[in-house]
């Protein structure tokens, strides 16, 4: 009965996302949903790392910053088609995220959110001063869109939104998977306990590497999309203020959830542009929001909405229906 | 000998936590470590089971040297333990704390989760027939779907060993099992033990309850200030002077 | 020989800021636990109240920087009393959440008040000097002497008073503390005081030699965070120590490698130690 329902609802949801376009027939919407699509697959990528596993990795924006600038110079400067540049994208910032990783993860806890954070600066500055590959501060212009496969050609902005939605479902079936299966339970394990993980015979070392690398992976390919989506990229894309927003998306959603990135995303990406008077200033309201949240909802919209209709059936004498590794 | 250690040392700076230990366990025995808090017995559970790695000397395991080995490797060979203060995933349910207990005998790994494979499903079935068994045996099975948080101290401790013997373990090794839990408990708690080691699984603990010790061990070691003070079946150690002044003056938890 | 001595003296002025900035990062990590990703926000906020104690009202600058810390400080107060005591039993991944929402809002606030441009604030200490061949500005002069006073100043009160011990022993142990009858909010509240405080004197000091503007935390606290893992999380020593070390490694770096990337040089430094030692250096204890 409640299986049905949620599959329902998530059927439903999945029928509006496609409609979307075609009911709203408005360009900017269309554009901004994307947009927010995109980032959302970022923030997958670290809640798989932070919400899962406990590790607070601040280098993402760097890891995206990465996967965008790797298409864009294999598309712009070396003429590759999109395809090919898309999985060598996504290569190049998953065994960068490897390298780093190997590193990063033999620290702990503040140190790790420290060194990641340092690591994050360190992508940015390259970026930014490494003139002769990247362009500095000037940018990369001139990425292409996506290019077709066969007679689908990605040039109308519907087109990219569907590709984009293609992704960003594949990418959650693909995390869904991963944290209702055994190496799911392994990360929890890890986030609940290190010593206790590793007692009962848990390599956390290799788990917590698969954990990051596959958490870069997916930022980097947000990266790759967000560059041939919006066709020309800067170094401001790894600084630290892009980390903030993610790590607000993820939190404001619920970290640690599985609908989480999503709600997150997009309610603040659809809000920021409500208060686009705001722009510069939002964080004025998001900086406090997001402080509140961790003192008062630390699990977030979703978690917070799943706590509260588990304690609503508890109370009206259902039998309490175990979660499942974590609902949301 | 099933474990042996020989000389073994560690030093936490000048301290000598534990100080050339040679101590031997027998197999299928209930074997037992006592002492005056900061004697050092979680220490030395700490250096067999991998977690700290010994300043010197060497642990033996059915003669193979497992003195550098992680502690995850140390747990897939059999050898399984519990904390002090137990750390379970208070947000989770007693079975889904004790599935993942039997992760390390299975092999699925990321494209098994993404595909779901047949592998991954059996294996899953297995974790889940393990987790099922073992709270069995703790006597947790009308427990096993409510949250840990919402749970007695004493079966926090169940889950606890539950979650230990998911791994499959030849010996476990129990790090005050009945601290923080009453007398009526205790004893539940030792029948428990009994138990266990009629099932064949040998069993090393550290208590500093004397009491409950000497009508359950085989085999008992006194440490002290990190050395071991004496050593043998409860009577001899009941009778040992220098444990009888180790614990008047020595600490007065005890 | 004289390049040398230029130099030597050139890092004990950008030390000298690092390690005030440092100290305060470290007081509060060492006694609570908490790595305060705002500190460079107060820092930022220090510099901003002392520009606008001095052009907007007028006030000597000496009477500008004593407003500026008791307001930074009092900022600290707040966020001990309504964010970080809120947290305390909660995971840590927590208080780096909360504090960076804090350090977002902070930021913000600046730019909506005074703007985002660079804005510089004139000492009235410009003047230069030279002394045996060394040439250099009052200002420079004055950060370093204030600084070594503001240390002693520290040192004497952590030591000599019964205020400062009650810090020290919470620093040790909690627990102990609250047993001897310690009251742990109030040192904890007053912990973020001087936090506070040190960030606005070390921001008030370095302005007139750098640039005022809204993201001028950000380099100094990632920098602080580096000397603090360099010197031992919660080290008061360390974190002198740390930020002379530092500024003393990136003026080397700029004359010998490159300007551009002496910035890096922190980072790399970071990167490296925490490669050797996950745990810092000098980490108390082991696992
Ligand atoms: N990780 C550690 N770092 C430093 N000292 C430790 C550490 N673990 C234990 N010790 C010290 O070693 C001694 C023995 O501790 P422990 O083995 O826990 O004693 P017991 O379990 O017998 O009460 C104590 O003095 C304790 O303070
Ligand atoms: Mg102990």
């Amino acid at each position: 009965m409640k299986i049905m329902n949620k599959r329902t609802g998530l059927i439903a949801l999945f029928v509006l996302a496609i409609l979307f376009p075609l009911i709203f027939q408005n360009d900017y919407y269309t554009h901004m949903l994307t947009l927010s699509f995109i980032w959302a697959i970022a923030v997958y990528g670290i809640n798989l790392l932070a919400g899962y596993t406990g590790y607070l990795s601040l280098a993402h924006a760097g890891f995206f910053a990465i996967g965008a600038y790797s298409l864009g110079l294999l598309t712009v400067k070396a003429e590759m088609n999109f395809w090919p540049a898309l999985v060598l994208a996504c290569l190049i910032t998953s065994v960068v995220g490897l390298l780093i990783g190997v590193i990063a993860l033999r620290t702990k806890e503040h140190f790790f959110a420290i060194y990641t954070l340092c690591v994050g600066y360190i992508i940015y500055l390259v970026i930014d001063k490494w003139d002769g590959l990247t362009g500095g501060v000037r940018g990369l212009i001139g990425i292409n869109a996506p290019s077709n496969i066969g007679p689908i050609t990605f040039e109308t902005a519907e087109s990219q939104y569907y590709l984009v939605l293609t992704f960003l479902v594949v990418v959650i079936f693909v995390i869904y998977r991963i944290v209702h299966s055994l190496t799911g339970r392994t990360f929890l394990a890890i986030r609940n306990s290190e010593e206790l993980a590793q007692t009962i015979g848990i390599s956390t070392m290799k788990n917590k590497l698969t954990a990051f690398v596959l958490s870069t992976f997916f930022a980097g390919l947000a990266g790759a999309l967000y560059a041939s989506f919006v066709r020309f990229i800067g170094p401001d894309i790894g600084s630290t203020a892009i980390m903030f927003d993610l790590l607000m998306y993820l939190l404001v959603g619920g970290i640690g959830t599985l609908s989480g990135p999503l709600v997150g995303t997009l309610m603040l990406v659809i809000l920021s542009q409500n208060l686009q008077f705001l722009q510069e200033y939002r964080m004025l309201i998001f900086g406090p929001i997001l402080t509140l949240i961790i003192i008062f909802y630390p699990r977030g919209i979703s978690g917070s909405f799943f706590d509260w209709k588990r304690k609503r059936r508890n109370q009206t004498g259902n039998v309490l229906k175990p979660i499942k590794v974590e609902e949301g | 000998m099933f474990i042996e250690t020989k000389n073994l040392t560690k030093k936490f700076g000048g301290l000598a936590a534990v100080n050339k230990v040679d101590f031997h366990i027998e197999k299928g025995k209930i074997n037992a470590i006592i002492g005056p808090n900061g004697a050092g017995k979680s220490t030395f559970f700490n250096l067999i089971s991998g977690f700290h790695r010994p300043s010197s000397g060497t642990v033996l395991f059915k003669g193979t040297d497992i003195t550098k080995l992680p502690a995850n490797k140390i747990a897939g060979l059999g050898i399984s333990r519990t904390f002090q203060t137990t750390s379970l995933f208070e947000q989770s349910t007693v079975l889904d704390n004790v599935i993942v207990g039997h992760r390390l005998r299975t092999k699925s790994n990321l494209f098994d989760a993404i595909l779901r494979t047949k592998r991954l499903k059996r294996e899953e079935k297995a974790c889940r027939d393990k987790a099922m068994e073992v709270i069995e045996i703790v006597g947790l099975t009308h427990a096993s779907d409510k949250m840990v948080a919402s749970i007695s101290q004493e079966e926090k401790k169940r889950t606890a060993i539950a979650l230990a013997l998911a791994t499959d373990p030849e010996i476990i090794f129990l790090d005050e099992p009945a601290a923080g839990i009453n007398s009526d408990e205790t004893q539940g708690l030792i029948n428990l033990i009994k138990q266990l080691n009629q099932r064949g699984l040998t069993i090393c603990l550290i208590e500093h309850k004397m009491s409950m010790i000497m009508n359950l061990a085989d085999h008992i070691m006194v440490l002290n200030y990190g050395e071991k003070i004496a050593e043998g079946t409860p009577k001899e150690i009941s009778s040992n002077d220098d444990v009888i002044k180790a614990y008047l003056g020595g600490s007065a938890s005890a | 020989m004289e390049i040398l001595l230029q130099q030597l003296f050139n890092s004990l002025t950008i030390g000298s800021v690092y390690s005030l900035v440092a100290l305060g990062l470290t007081l509060v990590y060492g006694i609570l636990h908490i790595p305060n990703f705002a500190h460079g926000a107060l820092y930022m906020m220090g510099g901003y109240i002392t520009l606008t104690m001095m052009t907007a009202f007028g006030f000597n600058y000496w009477v500008a920087m004593f407003v500026s810390i008791l307001v930074v400080g009092l900022i600290g107060v707040l966020l001990e009393r309504f964010v970080f005591r809120l947290l305390r039993e909660a995971p840590p991944l927590h208080d780096k959440i909360a504090a960076i929402g804090i350090l977002l809002f902070l930021e913000a606030f600046a730019q909506f008040v005074w703007g985002a441009d660079f804005q510089t604030m004139t000492s009235p200490y410009g003047q230069v000097v030279t002394i045996m061949g060394l040439t250099f500005t009052m200002q420079r002069l004055l950060i370093i002497v204030s600084a070594i006073v503001v240390m002693i100043l520290l040192y004497l009160f952590l030591k000599k008073t019964f205020t400062g011990a009650s810090i020290i022993a919470m620093s040790q142990s909690r627990e102990g503390a609250s047993l001897v009858g310690i009251n742990i909010n109030k040192v904890a509240m007053l912990t973020f005081m001087i936090s506070g405080g040190l960030a606005a004197i070390a921001a008030s000091l370095a302005s007139p030699i750098n640039l005022v503007f809204p993201g001028m935390g950000h380099l100094v606290i990632l920098k602080a965070f580096v000397i603090i893992i360099l010197g031992g999380m919660g080290s008061i020593p360390g974190a002198i120590v740390g930020g002379y070390i530092l500024g003393f490694s990136e003026s080397l770096g700029a004359t010998y490698i490159s300007n551009d990337y002496k910035d890096i040089i922190a980072f790399v430094l970071l990167v490296i130690i925490l490669t050797v030692k996950p745990t810092g250096l000098f980490a108390k204890g082991e696992r």
